[in-house]
């Protein structure tokens, strides 16, 4: 318990510091919000800088921290520039969006790799595990926006999909039912796409995981005593094969807010990312910093989560 | 044999080493104590074994010897030099003096590198010597060691567990250390292997002075070469003989526990055939 | 079924690796020994000679795409190598069962080392996991493991190499073998575990029927338990017989120098090792 508390001090600090960090680095970056408007002649510089005074944009920076630090306290983590509306309530929108995609890949991506890695570990060699490899070779190598384009194309000439946003127009006035068919519909392709990016690589960890633990002399053992192979295979291998399996499970949690920026944008699911790029070419400070903030939020607790996985499933890491 | 000859080249005194290790959640410290108190001397140009079970501490007090780790408490000399005082600079210039030769030769070698490297890589790191000089002696202790010069080129896997073992042996007289500790540097090899590597081992000593620290749980296996033997139980120095001494009047009730667990062939087959 | 007269039979065993685009490595040639029931067969060899390669042909565990097995092993008048691997499955732990040298890489780091017995149990008994366990519970007690409960939960890494090896024996022994497999069993333990271990391997011996094939190139272990033996060099048997007629009078030098006899028939050694064994074992 002590050390969890000791993490958690980390983690704490570690925020802490991020936020400063983004903060001064945002500072040094040139130009700000109003710039576009300064463009605009018919906007006095007077006008600009009473707005700027407004949200406090004109006092130094540790005090601008200050500030921001205690709308954090209160749950509104500053004020977007764009909107006039306070960031948490817009954060939270958005990053609840993105969790449904990303949660939704990662489960499809394990949920196929996961067997699929594990056949062809026990068939190392045969043609299905050589196809296999073929196969998450191509997709490797393929980058994201080119799956994502083709998704895109896919949609756009067969209307099977629609081809992009989350939900239709006109969906407020449907039921639960119509309301999460509609929802799933808009899902389904973003998240292929998504898990179709996170195959491979999880793939090949599994396979590799797993011929590793079937190599085991342990396993040879087992075998020699007559146990079946089925038995085998998940009683004795798959434990063992998991533990960097589930560093890499609770590293994939780890990557839930920050994964899916490009589908976002390509297939206008309006998410975290989409948000992040939008208030980034605007110069929306504050959101900014908030979507860092919770990315950060997300990647210590994944691993945090990833560590304390491990500890209860290895026995070997618990000391008596 | 002169073993009055008060010619001490190791000396150890009152030497403990403890590890401290934490729980990885409630941070609950507990500490194992590897060693305690141990007395030692070892005489120049001798071989000395120090027998005990697994987890008596016999291998936390090889690295210490080998200058790999500190000792929490007490004094070691080398060749008359007290290395309490010593920097870690000058224990750098020390560690050349020692050796340390592991038991699974697979794994302490490099298993991507070639005999040749393997022996030459001492020299490379002390920059001692151009390449050509490096790797003429290397062949040269290759040559020492037993191994066929046309060998230098093979990887370690290639080898035989008692042709690896001669590779270690050979790596470990290149910088021309005055000790060697071999830790159970034996115990994977077969009886044959085994007579081969202690005849190389005698004839090394003999030809280049030097001195041995032999450490085995095999009482039986020490009892071919060793000169004195010291008996470790849970720490502790417990019993150190003359080696003969040690078989014929054993000091302490564990000593003699471990000679009763080890009759000879001799005494098996007549137990059971006669 | 009948007892048989001879419970292992080999005639000509041959294992030969391939390794792709490599060349073919006789690892094992013509190799034919007999085991009687009850029976305790030496193997001696140095390392390398083939003996592990032979103790796992004998049970089907030879990686299939790189080896090629020839000859003949009959147990119990059954031919061995031509069964398929399910049938395999159903001897291997019942009816020939095998211990590995290292103990401690032997059985399943995330396991518990009670319920790693049972499970040798239930591959071979159609009985529930509970009485599988229970089982398991009488074995390790059978090998002389105390305070089996604490034992019985504990995991691998928590046990010394003497408790483990009295594990990996009771896993051997879970299902009644009518041959036994010891690859090296005592080679990783130290002097005191080693006696104890062999005393155990001595009760089994007097006390069931089993068979054992020992494989170890200790000769005073052969000393103690094996009544005949096999001497092993490059994969071919060199000589073979009863194990007092080749201590006593061993033909070949190579037998000679595994059983330390020097040319004049004293025990090879130092000066030192005359005053070993001055107290039989306790």
């Amino acid at each position: 318990m002590k050390l969890l508390s000791r993490r958690l001090l980390h983690a704490v600090l570690l925020l802490l510091a991020i936020s400063f960090l983004s903060f001064a680095l945002l500072q040094l970056a040139p130009g700000d919000y109003f710039d576009e408007m300064r463009l605009n002649p018919q906007i006095s510089a007077q006008t600009i800088e009473g707005i700027r005074a407004q949200y406090g944009l004109d006092r130094s920076l540790p005090v601008r921290y200050a500030f921001w630090l205690f709308s954090v306290l209160q749950g509104k983590l500053g004020f977007s520039l764009s909107s006039g509306m306070p960031v948490g309530p817009l954060l939270w929108v958005r990053a609840r969006n993105t969790l449904l995609l990303t949660s939704t890949a990662t489960f499809l991506a394990w949920a196929l790799a996961l067997p699929i890695g594990i056949w062809n570990a026990t068939k190392k060699g045969k043609w299905t595990d050589r196809v296999t490899s073929l196969a998450t070779s191509t997709l490797l190598t393929i980058p994201e926006l080119l799956i994502f384009l083709c998704l895109l194309l896919v949609a756009a000439r067969t209307g099977w999909f629609p081809s992009g946003g989350m939900i239709s127009p006109g969906a407020d006035g449907l039921n639960a039912l119509g309301k999460a068919k509609d929802l799933a519909c808009h899902l389904l392709l973003p998240a292929a796409g998504l898990a179709m990016v996170m195959m491979p690589a999880l793939i090949r960890h599994i396979r590799a995981a797993m011929i590793e633990a079937l190599e085991s002399p342990f396993v040879r053992a087992a075998r020699g005593h007559g146990i079946p192979r089925v038995r085998i295979l998940f009683r004795y291998a798959l434990p063992v094969a998991a533990n960097p399996l589930i560093s890499l499970a609770g590293l994939s949690v780890a990557t839930l807010l920050s994964a899916s920026l490009l589908v976002e944008m390509i297939l206008s699911w309006p998410g975290l990312g989409a948000l992040m790029v939008e208030a980034i070419l605007a110069r929306d400070v504050y959101v900014v910093i908030g979507v860092v903030m919770l990315s950060s939020m997300f990647l210590i607790a994944g691993n945090l989560f990833a560590d304390l996985l491990l500890f209860a499933s290895d026995p070997r890491i618990r000391v008596e | 044999m002169n073993m009055d000859q008060q010619n001490p080249f190791v000396r150890v005194q009152y030497l403990s080493k403890s590890y401290v290790q934490r729980h990885p959640l409630t941070n609950a410290k507990f500490i194992v104590h590897a060693f305690d108190g141990v007395n030692l001397t070892i005489n120049r140009g001798t071989t000395l074994a120090l027998v005990g079970e697994s987890g008596a501490g016999k291998s936390s007090l090889a690295r210490c010897l080998a200058l790999l780790e500190r000792p929490a408490k007490g004094e070691l000399w080398f060749d008359g030099l007290n290395l309490a005082a010593f920097g870690n600079n000058q224990l750098s210039v020390m560690r050349r003096q020692v050796q340390l030769i592991f038991q699974d030769s697979a794994s302490s070698l490099n298993p991507r590198m070639t005999a040749a490297e393997i022996i030459a890589e001492p020299l490379v790191i002390q920059k001692e010597g151009t390449k050509a000089e490096q790797r003429q002696r290397a062949l040269a202790l290759m040559e020492e060691a037993g191994l066929p010069r046309e060998w230098e080129t093979k990887l370690p896997h290639e080898f035989s567990g008692g042709q690896r073992q001669r590779l270690a042996i050979a790596r470990a007289l290149t910088l021309r250390p005055k000790l060697l500790i071999l830790d159970e540097s034996l115990s994977n090899l077969d009886i044959a292997s085994q007579d081969q590597i202690l005849k190389l081992l005698s004839s090394l000593q003999k030809e280049h002075s030097l001195t041995y620290l032999h450490i085995s749980h095999d009482l039986r296996f020490v009892s071919q070469f060793a000169d004195e033997i010291a008996v470790m139980h849970e720490g502790k120095i417990i019993d150190k003989e003359p080696a003969a001494e040690l078989f014929t009047q054993p000091k302490d009730a564990y000593t003699e526990e471990l000679l009763a667990a080890m009759p000879t062939l001799e005494t098996i087959c007549a137990e059971r055939f006669d | 079924m009948p007892a048989h007269p001879k419970l292992l039979e080999v005639r000509d065993l041959g294992v030969e690796y391939r390794s792709s685009g490599g060349i073919p490595h006789t690892a094992v040639e013509n190799v034919s020994f007999d085991i009687g029931p009850g029976e305790v067969l030496g193997l001696m060899g140095e390392s390398g000679c083939g003996k592990t390669t032979l103790a796992l042909s004998l049970l089907g565990l030879l990686p299939g795409d790189c080896t090629q097995v020839s000859g003949s092993v009959l147990f119990q008048g059954q031919e061995l190598l031509s069964l398929r691997e399910r049938a395999f499955q159903k001897i291997r732990g019942a009816g020939i069962a095998m211990m590995n040298q290292e103990p401690g890489i032997s059985l399943s780091p995330v396991l518990r080392v009670g319920d790693q017995v049972a499970e040798v149990i239930h591959a071979h008994r159609d009985w529930t996991w509970k009485r599988c366990r229970a089982e398991a519970e009488s074995i390790i007690s059978r090998v002389g493991l105390p305070g089996t409960a604490r034992i019985f939960s504990a995991y691998p890494h928590q046990l010394s190499g003497g408790q483990l090896q009295r594990l990996a024996l009771a896993q051997a022994l879970a299902c009644d073998p009518e041959l036994l497999i010891a690859d090296e069993p005592t080679a990783a333990l130290d002097a005191l575990s080693q006696a104890e271990f062999l005393d155990l391997l001595e009760e089994l011996k007097a006390h069931s029927r089993i068979s054992v094939l020992l494989v170890s190139h200790t000769p005073e272990i052969q000393a103690s338990l094996a009544d005949r033996l096999i001497v092993m060099k490059d994969g071919r048997i060199v000589e073979q017989g009863s194990f007092i007629q080749l201590y006593r009078s061993p033909s070949d030098p190579y037998t000679r120098a595994m059983l330390r006899r020097e040319g004049d028939g004293r025990e090879t050694g130092s000066a030192a090792r005359e005053f070993v064994g001055q107290g039989g074992r306790a």
